[in-house]
């Protein structure tokens, strides 16, 4: 098995039910109980209704690409036989948007408006990353 | 009542730009205030007032002014603060400034930017992979950013630049368009980085790619150095060495929200108190200096300043209008892109160069009313001045 090399996110409270839920093969945002709204990444108090009830729901995993780069420069040596790499912002059906990687698509194929869903990838024993593929 | 003509950029100094290794983030500082003075004709003991946009080596301490006070031994201010909006700090602190003097709480401010982002280059057995120098000063990532590989300030405003494309057509040879002609104004810029090395729209187009959509000379410079304007009150100004530039218009615009949705910077709000502080319109003005970050940015913000619709700007610089010689002198001094990257202590200086008729081999012809933009983060915040060698 060949060693992970990227960056591998830190755990922190506020994203353990994130990573937990990807553990499980299951994407999961925040939604506010003030009024409702879906965000992505975490954040203690809702910019819509400056509530601080949160909870967790799951999403089906499903949307389409917002936006997408792609990366010539090597920020971090764990990424230096994968320039040229995409980077997407991938807009959820229910609502957040979310960065992320496509798998199985090259670059010049991406498409802003691309079907996507998810797929789960391992990297250590606590954080499985959600990444994207073209959806079926 | 209006601040119309009240204030005054009665002196401008800027370090040597670029690769300079020389000095620190509070040393250049120093020097672009020394040097300001003297081009005003003043003394340290002249100055009360002291703004000062802390760049990326600063580390944004809140306590920056009073360091910078401290290294040049000023004494007996009346105003200081550190302030960043990103790159519309500089016409932000010149509107703080004029605001101040006009309310009679100092009388002379020095308003600075100073950075060391730079290090001097290793011998190349000691440089390790991965982006160092400029890549990495400004490449840094934030939260699960850095695990998908989504790192610094030019991925995210590709994400933005893209979503333009998509939706208007915009394309790479629009944006080149954009640097070729703020390559040609540096070239006759003795103090721009890129003074000697012009560039054809061919080579724009094979110039490696940073993050796509942008090429590297899509991005601006990094450079070190520091920049500082002296503004005072107008009525004082006339009696200085140099001929005064005055501050017509000044406004902010912070839109918030997110940037990719809306592909538009704060300049429609700001522009808004700016043209009726000074009366004026888009056909009053003489040359452009607009803040840019990327050759995007120019492209959105002249869509936002009205001078084509949302959506047009391609097209609309395609023609090579903002190149030397065209209908819209813009960013006359290669600006950050060409010239050098002082965040918007850039645009301004350039204008009052313009304004002052201190060109030399780009001085616009009877420059007289200059438009000048600041942009930070990415089209988050933003500020207008409109400036003018009239009183009023």
């Amino acid at each position: 098995m060949t060693t992970y090399t990227k960056p591998i996110p830190t755990v922190t409270a506020d994203l353990q039910p994130f990573f937990e839920a990807a553990k499980r093969r299951e994407l999961v945002v925040q939604r506010c109980r003030g009024c409702g709204a879906l965000r992505f990444p975490a954040r203690e108090i809702c910019s819509q209704c400056l509530s601080r009830q949160v909870e967790w729901v799951r999403v089906s995993g499903r949307g389409e690409v917002f936006s997408y780069n792609v990366m010539h420069q090597v920020y971090h040596p764990g990424f230096a036989t994968e320039v040229p790499y995409a980077v997407v912002v991938v807009q959820l059906d229910e609502g957040a948007k979310m960065i992320s990687n496509l798998v199985g698509v090259a670059p010049q194929d991406i498409r802003i408006g691309m079907r996507v869903e998810v797929v789960f990838e391992d990297v250590s024993d606590e954080v499985t990353l959600p990444k994207f593929r073209a959806a079926a | 009542m209006s601040l119309k003509g009240r204030g005054a950029i009665v002196g401008l100094g800027i370090t040597p730009q670029g690769k300079v290794y020389d000095s620190n983030h509070v040393g250049f500082a120093v020097e672009a205030v020394r040097l300001a003075l003297d081009d005003a004709g003043l003394k340290r003991s002249d100055l009360d007032g002291l703004l000062l946009n802390p760049g990326l080596t600063w580390a944004d301490q809140g306590m920056g002014s009073f360091q910078l006070q401290q290294a040049m031994g000023l004494r007996n201010l009346r105003l200081s603060a550190s302030m960043n909006l990103g790159g519309a700090t500089a016409c932000a602190m010149i509107q703080q400034a004029v605001e101040a003097i006009d309310a009679g709480l100092c009388r002379t401010v020095a308003c600075v930017f100073s950075d060391a982002p730079l290090k001097p280059p290793k011998p190349k057995t000691e440089r390790a992979g991965g982006g160092g120098g400029s890549a990495g000063a400004y490449g840094f990532a934030r939260g699960l950013d850095a695990a998908y590989g989504q790192f610094g300030i030019n991925a995210m405003y590709a994400m933005v630049a893209r979503r333009h494309m998509h939706l208007f057509g915009t394309t790479n040879d629009h944006l080149g368009a954009i640097a070729v002609a703020e390559r040609q104004w540096a070239n006759r810029n003795p103090m721009a980085q890129f003074h000697d090395t012009p560039m054809t729209m061919e080579e724009y187009r094979g110039s490696r790619w940073v993050v796509e959509p942008f090429h590297l000379f899509d991005c601006c410079l990094v450079s070190n150095g520091g920049l500082a304007v002296i503004v005072t009150a107008a009525d004082r100004a006339r009696d200085l060495a140099q001929r005064p530039v005055y501050v017509w218009g000044m406004g902010q615009g912070h839109p918030g929200g997110d940037p990719a949705e809306t592909l538009t910077s704060g300049a429609g709000l700001a522009k808004e108190a700016a043209f009726r502080m000074a009366g004026t319109g888009l056909a009053d003005i003489d040359v452009v200096e607009l803040y840019d970050c990327y050759t995007f940015t120019v492209l959105v913000c002249l869509e936002d300043y009205g001078f084509c619709k949302k959506g047009e700007g391609g097209p609309f610089v395609a023609d090579g209008k903002t190149a030397p010689g065209g209908s819209l002198p813009l960013n006359t001094g290669g600006g950050q892109l060409s010239a050098f990257y002082m965040w918007g202590m850039t645009p301004v200086s350039e204008a009052v160069l313009q304004l002052r008729g201190a060109g030399g081999a780009r001085q616009v012809p009877e420059a007289g009313v200059a438009l000048v933009s600041g942009n930070g983060g990415i089209l988050s915040t933003h500020a207008t001045l409109v400036l003018s060698n009239q009183a009023a």
